[in-house]
Parts: structure tokens; C-alpha cells; sequence
């Protein structure tokens, strides 16, 4: 009980009650994530269950058109599969993935930071290194010929069934270094306190001092940047899907039932691609307010236009 | 600066040779050069007697400093799929990625610091709030929505630009330029408009934060003492301290805007470097893949170390720092 109310009385949470904006697009955030994740009860259709897909029902129009049904709210898809329902299933797939890899390149890139920033000398000037080409190379770049040599290593039966976790590691592999960045700067800042002094002195062990006293204290900036990575790992893993690198059809996320509506669009069967575009575009417009408002409050100094 | 040149060139020669590693590995595992050259109907006593005769029962590490000798010869292995040398291919595909980078460029300069600078000296008028909402939203597109918006609205609807290939082409000196034909003109537009999409709202937000925060110095203060022309302080003074970090920070992006070519090249299936590699990882061309894996990763190398050493003549601190 007591961290809630310091939390309730915290200036974090005073600014996040003056602040609509960060209300709102907090509030779809959660509300996103929670029908994602109660897709199953949700949901009106499950189209992963092949029984109750019929290929006849494919392309028919949202249901306020000329020709659309009832039982399909935003119309089917080119396999009949009711596209809400698809849709459900599909953001729940790329929230886990884009939450996933987040996870991922947080905890590599953080004991890559700690580390790093806590030894010093020649691991520091390796590590950095590492960390310096990687970036020098854009990520997107990265993760594409990664899921490539994997799709080819794999073939691609195999490798569609090991979708998920490889992209989980193929998004996480490609963005670790800014997290690694982001920790070594903050403990290089940390290291020379009095408290991390006070702790050496009474004898603790290093790896106590950065795991349980430099570390909490490193989190703020790993907060900041965390949010806008949820979004560029969404997006990451909607291009590699929308390339074929990513989650199958059978399987899909946004950017695959994008990728296979596109086709369709010219010959008139814009929904298949319009309402997954447009729940993609509100999933990451809403993460990257929320996370502009946590940078302005929490780190005032980075705060430029 | 000397031992500072040689220290980055060494490092990068360190980090092409990673690269080829990365691409021999592939290599070695997935590919099957033996079946690249003479398909799949030729008896199992023979496709040993050309393994050896090729090689490939070596040793790893031998069939790796012959990969990395050819590799410096120029030859990166042949293309299993057009049966030409891979980085023929390649080199063929270039001028097509080029030029759409380029006219992306074009866009993004053209707009962003008349539209920057604006809403910089007007921060508080309808067209600057309209604008930096738009480019909130503008960074959450992903960039094949909007080419897929952009050929649904004029290239099918109002059939005003094609929306696919490249054109007409003209052949300057081997360069497959579609630059110099209308036609050529007119299907770049599309691909060019969404490539840039990505960059115009960082773009626009770094010129607009850049340009007020020069305008809140001393010497521009100190200018408007003077009594100079509000035209004068605007273009001369501010504005040309605003340009260096602006130039900085595009010489890097020009990297990002490459890699989005693989999605806009896709939607528009312009022949480009990142249609190819799609097509070659879908027709399971290893040999093209490894090459692609090896130019491109010289492309940033070559890039980055450029960058550097550039810096290191602009900026003494770059080689300070990392010197024990």
C-alpha cells in the first residue's frame, strides 16, 4: 500500500493526471493490449480454427456496404476469415513480438551497459565498440538479412513455425546497442557517487554494487527509451512480415494481413489492408505520445520541441 | 590525425573481415554450390568428384581465405538463379536504389527547411501547430501504408503516375538511368515521395528545434541590437547555424533512408538492390544473398569510416577520445 501512495502523490503521476493527452493514449494503449490479449473470448470468429473458415466468404465487405453481411463486422479477408477477429488475434501477435524483443535487447543491452560501464578499460573500449559498428549499420537492415539467413536455414515450413520466437530474437539482436548506450551513460554518471563509494568501502562485492545499487538507479532513462522501442519493434516486426520475413499468413500479425491484403486493394478490396493499417498506426501513434509525455516528465532536460 | 586514420581503417578491415565471416558461414551451411551449377539430376559419385574438384571438402578455415581472396578479386560467387557473376548482378541493380535515394533526398531538402524554418519563426500559428501534429502522426505510418495509400489515390483512382517499375531508361555509360526520360521522371515520383516520408517529420522537427534554439543566442540577439533586416538575421544569421547539424545528422540517415528502399522498392516493385535480395531469398539464391550480405556491409563500412575520418578533421575531440 505504501508504494501506491507514493506513487499517487508522485509528480510522475500529479503531470499524468494534468496531461489529457497522455490520459487518452494511455488509456487506448491498455485498452489494445487487453482485447489483444482476450482475443479468444473476445473475438467472434477464431481463425485459426480451419473448420470454421469457409473460402467462399472471402473478400466480402464491411457489413455497412452494399454486399456485406451481418456475422462480418469489417468485412472478410481473401482466405474468409471475419477480418475483426483477424485483426484481434493479429495485434495480440505483434504486441507479444514487439514486447518480446523489447524484453530481449533491454536485458542483453543492459548487462552489456552494466558492465561496460561499471569495469571500464579494455572490456568497456570492446563492448562499445561492438555496440558503435552495430549501430553504424540501421537496424532494419539487420534484422532483414537475419530473418533471411534464417529463412533459408530454416526453410520455410520450419521457419514459420518458429516465427515467433525468431523474431523475437532477430528484433531484439538488432536493437540492443541503444539500450547499451543508454545504460553505460547513466552508470559512468552513477559510478562516481557517494553512495557507490559508501558501498565499496563496507566491502561489498561488484557484482552486488551493480546489480542492487547502480542499476535501480540507471532505470529512469531505460524507462524513457523503452517506450518508443515498443514501437519501433511493432513497426520492425510489421516491415518484416509485410517483406515475407516475418509471421505467416496461417499466423499472421498486423503487418502480414497487410502484406496480404495489398494485392487486393486495386481491385477494390481496400478493408483487407485499410483497418490493419489503421490499428497499426493507432497502436504505435499511441505508445509514441505516451512515451513523448514520459520523456518530457521524467528526463526535463532532454526535452527539445 | 595519421594514427587516428590508420586506427579507424584498421578497424574497419577488422569488421569487413567479421562481415565475410558472417557471409561465408551462410554460405557454407545453407548454400550448395554443387547444385547451383548442375541441378539436382546428376548421380552422387559425380557431385563428389566436383565437391573435391571445387574445393568445398577442404577444411573451413582454407575455403575461407579462398572466399576472401576471390572476394577481393571481385568475385563473390555466382548467381545460382540469372547464372551471372553475383556482384554483376548486384552492381546492375544499383542505379536503381541510387536514384530513388536520390530523389527522396531531393524531396526532403525541397521541403523541410522552408517548412522547418516557418514553424520555427512562427511557432504559434495554425500551419506550424498542423504541422508538427502531422508529423507525430507521420512517424507512426509505417512507410508501405503510405505507398500503398499513394498508388491506390494516384495511381489508380486518379490515374495521374504510374505506380509500378521504373519506365523508360536511358543507358549512360553502363549507369541504367531512368533520370533522363519524362517517363522515367514520372515513375519515380511515387517511390520517391513515400521513401521520404519516413525522414520529412524527423526532419522538419530537427530543423524547427535547431532553428529555435540558435534564435534564442546571444549573437542573434546581438543582431537584432544592431537593427539588422529581420530577413538578414532569419536567413543569414540563424539559419546557416542551424545547417551543420542538420547536414551531420543527414549523412547518417542517408544510411536509414537506404534500408527503407527494401519496402518501398517491394510495394513498387522498383528493380532495385532490395527487390533483388527478396527475390533471391525467395528463390533460395545463396550465392546473390551472401553477396548482397558482403556489398552492402562494405557500403556502410566504407561509409562510416569516411564519415570519421571527415569528422576527425572537423572536430578534434573524435580523436581524443578512445586514446588511452
Amino acid at each position: 500500500m505504501n508504494t501506491w501512495k507514493r506513487f499517487k502523490d508522485s509528480y510522475f503521476f500529479y503531470s499524468f493526471k494534468r496531461d489529457p493527452l497522455a490520459i487518452v493514449s494511455s488509456a487506448v494503449f491498455f485498452f489494445l493490449v487487453a482485447v489483444a490479449f482476450l482475443a479468444p473470448v473476445v473475438a467472434p470468429h477464431d481463425p485459426y480454427d480451419t473448420a470454421t473458415i469457409d473460402i467462399l466468404d472471402a473478400e466480402i465487405p464491411p457489413s455497412w456496404m452494399e454486399g456485406g453481411e451481418e456475422e462480418f463486422w469489417l468485412g472478410t479477408d481473401i482466405q474468409g476469415r471475419d477480418l475483426f477477429s483477424t485483426m484481434l488475434y493479429g495485434l495480440r501477435t505483434s504486441v507479444i513480438i514487439g514486447l518480446g524483443a523489447v524484453i530481449f535487447q533491454a536485458v542483453v543491452g543492459i548487462f552489456v551497459g552494466l558492465i561496460s560501464g561499471y569495469l571500464g578499460g579494455k572490456i568497456d573500449s570492446f563492448l562499445m565498440r561492438v555496440a558503435d559498428i552495430q549501430f553504424s549499420i540501421p537496424y532494419l537492415i539487420v534484422a532483414i538479412i537475419a530473418s533471411a539467413v534464417f529463412q533459408l536455414a530454416f526453410g520455410v515450413g520450419r521457419f514459420e513455425e518458429l516465427a515467433m520466437p525468431l523474431l523475437i530474437l532477430i528484433i531484439g539482436m538488432s536493437e540492443w546497442p541503444k539500450y547499451a548506450r543508454t545504460v553505460r551513460a547513466s552508470v559512468l554518471g552513477e559510478r562516481k557517487k557517494e553512495y557507490v563509494e559508501a558501498a565499496r568501502v563496507i566491502g561489498l562485492n561488484r557484482r552486488l554494487i551493480m546489480f542492487r545499487h547502480i542499476l535501480p538507479n540507471t532505470m529512469t532513462p531505460v524507462l524513457v527509451i523503452s517506450t518508443i522501442q515498443v514501437a519501433q519493434a511493432v513497426m520492425s516486426e510489421a516491415a518484416l512480415s509485410f517483406l515475407g520475413l516475418g509471421m505467416p499468413i496461417t499466423k499472421p500479425s498486423l503487418g502480414s494481413l497487410i502484406n496480404a491484403g495489398f494485392e487486393y486493394v486495386f481491385s477494390g478490396s481496400w478493408w483487407i489492408t485499410f483497418f490493419p493499417g489503421l490499428l497499426l498506426v493507432t497502436f504505435t501513434l499511441v505508445i509514441i505520445l505516451f512515451g513523448d509525455w514520459m520523456r518530457d516528465v521524467l528526463n526535463p532536460k532532454l526535452y527539445k520541441g | 590525425m595519421f594514427a587516428f586514420i590508420v586506427r579507424r581503417v584498421i578497424q574497419s578491415i577488422i569488421v569487413m573481415l567479421v562481415i565475410s565471416f558472417i557471409g561465408f558461414s551462410v554460405q557454407h551451411n545453407i548454400g550448395d554450390p554443387v547444385r547451383d551449377m548442375v541441378g539436382i539430376r546428376v548421380s552422387v559419385a559425380e557431385r563428389e568428384a566436383l565437391r573435391d574438384k571445387l574445393g568445398l571438402n577442404d577444411p573451413f578455415l582454407t575455403q575461407y581465405f579462398r572466399f576472401v581472396r576471390n572476394a577481393l578479386h571481385g568475385d563473390l560467387g555466382t548467381s545460382y538463379f540469372h547464372s551471372k557473376p553475383a556482384l554483376d548482378v548486384i552492381l546492375s541493380k544499383a542505379p536503381a536504389t541510387l536514384e530513388l535515394v536520390f530523389g527522396s533526398s531531393v524531396i526532403i531538402l525541397v521541403f523541410t527547411f522552408p517548412v522547418g524554418i516557418y514553424s520555427a519563426l512562427r511557432p504559434r500559428s495554425w500551419f506550424s501547430r498542423f504541422v508538427m501534429g502531422a508529423s507525430t502522426v507521420g512517424v507512426a505510418v509505417p512507410v508501405f501504408l503510405t505507398a500503398i495509400a499513394l498508388i491506390y489515390v494516384f495511381g489508380v483512382e486518379l490515374n495521374w503516375l504510374p505506380a509500378y517499375g521504373r519506365g523508360e531508361t536511358v543507358n549512360v555509360y553502363g549507369w541504367e538511368s531512368g533520370l533522363l526520360t519524362m517517363d522515367g521522371i514520372r515513375h519515380l515520383i511515387l517511390p520517391s515521395i513515400s521513401l521520404s516520408s519516413i525522414m520529412l517529420p524527423l526532419y522538419i522537427r530537427l530543423i524547427r528545434s535547431e532553428m529555435m534554439e540558435v534564435l534564442e543566442t546571444d549573437y542573434i540577439k546581438y543582431a537584432w541590437a544592431k537593427g539588422l533586416h529581420r530577413k538578414r538575421i532569419w536567413l543569414v544569421h540563424a539559419f546557416k547555424n542551424t545547417l551543420l547539424p542538420v547536414v551531420t545528422v543527414f549523412g547518417v540517415e542517408i544510411g536509414i533512408l537506404f534500408a527503407f528502399t527494401l519496402l518501398t522498392e517491394t510495394v513498387f516493385q522498383w528493380q532495385g538492390m532490395g527487390f533483388m535480395f527478396l527475390e533471391a531469398v525467395e528463390r533460395s539464391d545463396t550465392a546473390l544473398l551472401v553477396a548482397y550480405l558482403v556489398v552492402v556491409g562494405a557500403m556502410f563500412v566504407v561509409i562510416n569510416t569516411l564519415v570519421d575520418i571527415v569528422y576527425g578533421f572537423i572536430n578534434p575531440m573524435v580523436r581524443v577520445t578512445g586514446v588511452k
